[in-house]
């Protein structure tokens, strides 16, 4: 569906040198990516501010001229044949709008029916199941530029499905969204997903985007993959591991070892210990616990994703 | 055919978006022709100081004029706020227009049709029909051709160089109000017969650029008065290729442009 190779974006910015001069000085937002993503596929982007993202997909969708190196999106070449490819892609840029700011919403939908060039019996068919599935009937009538941002990007993800897209690009679509609007997003997302017909690409800082819905996780850094493959793969690269947080009746004794793990924190006056699972089974390390000290209470804490991509970003640093 | 519909919605759709709020459409509809009107008015005042200008009555001096305006407001009304441009590829809202099935600068015509300036062009063309009336032409069927063509070249001719001048913003972001200078400023010394300029600035602007195929060459052959200048009397009949020309011009640039646009951050 989508394919990449050696794909660069290089940008030109003049730097201030000495009170007139400008010194040019070109800098890489993409640095040879090459990625292949296959009809259905649900592909997290993700990456710090400035590792490339955006530029990718706007690349992707027809935006951008790539510098250098190959794309194709459904078998499209995007730029020279970027009206063509936007017939068969649905994008949603989480802070640009492709709705019409001062119509109702349901004026929007009608001209992308237009645009599209949408039979009217599909297009009736797509809108009515966005409805149901996004809640859209409180504020169908609604004038764009009235609408909360969490209805506006219901909206927006609307607008981009009302054609049927094979490929859908979602830059950011939960960005400054409040918990309840994520969780329709992804709902909706998911269930769009599920039927295995729509292949999607999303960027994102929210990680939990990433948890509930991508199985393939790409990694971007200073525009170069870091890491392309499944969340457990991530986990299993970077040891991220499973550990037991258990408050104590007692302080922690001074040398307590639990066979297996290593401390990683004590707080609360050693009231709290954290230890981390390293050879040992959780069950082994909760068994071994309780029979050496006074356990009041206990939790297990999956990895945390958060902690992964923020040692990825670090360990491949800045240039 | 589908693609001309779609032009069609998004067309309308800026018509209702603008009439949404009512009382503002009005007051600028009629504020809108205002500006024209005193363009105009510019002319005949001068003629009150003088008799004559560059050789010219005052009724040839209005044809020449009247020209001008119904190019320039016909082409001000459908291409002029291209010039919006620069706002959007500063705030990369370009990205919105480039992921539709449609032509970039057809939308970004239609979606931001300043319905608020339609009342200018029916004055600039009031003015035209004026000026005909005015004088004493001859007609043949050569120069009612050309009457009605030539409004039509000076709107294309004066639309290419607003697309062009607001392309400069794929380049320049700041790149302000530079283009004015050759949209307004051309529209101006459009409005007055060529003689009135001097040197190298008429070189320059009425052959090299090509502003005097605007309205002053048109005029002088729908008027069969020589040009003072020497050019033959059928340089008038050029203004439609000299048009041409300069879209061909116009949609280069704007080409290139787009494969220049970088978007922004996110």
């Amino acid at each position: 569906m989508i394919e990449m190779r050696e794909l660069r974006k290089d940008f030109t910015v003049r730097v201030k040198a000495g009170r007139l001069r400008r010194a040019k000085r070109t800098v890489s937002a993409v640095d040879g990516v090459s990625l292949s993503i296959g009809r259905g596929e649900m592909v997290g982007y993700i990456g710090p501010n400035g590792a490339g993202k955006s530029t990718t997909l706007k690349m992707l969708t027809g935006v951008l001229t790539p510098s250098s190196g190959d794309v194709s999106v459904c078998g499209l070449a995007p730029v020279p044949q970027r009206t063509r490819l936007a017939l068969r892609i649905g994008v949603v840029f989480g802070q640009r709008s492709q709705l019409w700011w001062d119509l109702p919403l349901r004026e929007s939908f009608r001209l992308l029916r237009h645009i599209y060039r949408v039979p009217a019996a599909e297009h009736a068919a797509r809108l009515r199941r966005c409805r149901s599935l996004l809640d859209l009937d409180a504020f169908l009538d609604t004038p764009v530029r009235q609408l909360s941002l969490g209805q506006r990007m219901r909206g927006e993800l609307t607008a981009a499905l009302l054609h049927g897209p094979e490929v859908l690009f979602l830059d950011e679509p939960t960005i400054g969204l409040d918990v309840v609007s994520k969780q329709a997003v992804r709902s909706f997302l998911a269930e769009l997903g599920s039927s295995g017909d729509v292949t999607l690409v999303l960027t994102t800082h929210d990680l939990a985007d990433i948890e509930r819905l991508c199985e393939r996780l790409v990694v971007i850094d200073h525009g170069r993959v870091v890491h392309d493959g499944s969340i457990e793969a991530l986990h299993a690269r970077y040891g991220s591991r499973r550990s037991i947080v258990a408050d104590l009746a007692e302080p922690l004794p001074d040398g307590f070892e639990l066979p297996g793990t290593t401390l990683a924190g004590v707080t609360a006056n050693g009231h709290r210990v954290t230890f981390v699972l390293e050879s040992s089974t959780a069950g082994a390390a909760v068994a071994g616990l309780v029979a050496a000290v006074d356990v009041r209470d206990l939790s297990l804490l999956e990895p945390d994703i958060e902690d992964v991509v923020a040692r990825l970003y670090s360990a491949t640093g800045a240039p | 055919m589908g693609e001309l519909r779609a032009y069609a919605a998004l067309g309308a759709a800026q018509v209702r978006s603008a009439t949404a709020y009512r009382t503002s459409f009005v007051v600028e509809l009629f504020a809108n022709m205002g500006a024209t009107v005193f363009d105009v008015l510019a002319v005949l005042v001068l003629f009150r100081a003088t008799p004559a200008l560059g050789g010219f009555s005052l009724a040839e001096a209005m044809l020449i004029t009247g020209l001008s305006a119904a190019g320039f407001t016909l082409a001000d009304f459908a291409v002029g706020n291209v010039d919006h441009l620069k706002s959007l590829v500063r705030a990369g809202t370009l990205d919105a227009v480039l992921v539709r099935p449609l032509g970039a600068l057809p939308q970004l015509l239609l979606m931001d049709l300043p319905i608020r300036k339609a009342l200018r062009v029916v004055f600039g063309f009031a003015v035209l029909g004026l000026a005909v009336a005015a004088n004493d032409i001859d007609w043949t069927p050569a120069r009612v051709l050309l009457l009605v063509v030539a409004p039509v070249a000076a709107a294309v001719f004066f639309g290419s160089i607003f697309v062009s001048s607001a392309s400069l913003a794929f380049w320049w972001v700041d790149s302000g109000e530079v283009g004015a200078a050759f949209t307004y400023g051309g529209r101006d010394f459009t409005s007055y017969p060529m003689s009135v300029f001097g040197g190298w600035f008429r070189g320059l602007f009425a052959y090299a650029l090509g502003f005097a195929f605007v309205a002053y060459q048109p005029a002088l052959a729908l008027l069969g008065v020589p040009d003072p200048l020497g050019l033959p009397a059928w340089s008038g009949f050029l203004s439609p290729l000299v048009a041409l020309g300069a879209a061909a011009f116009a949609a280069g640039v704007w080409r290139a442009g787009i494969r220049h646009y970088r978007s922004t951050g996110s």
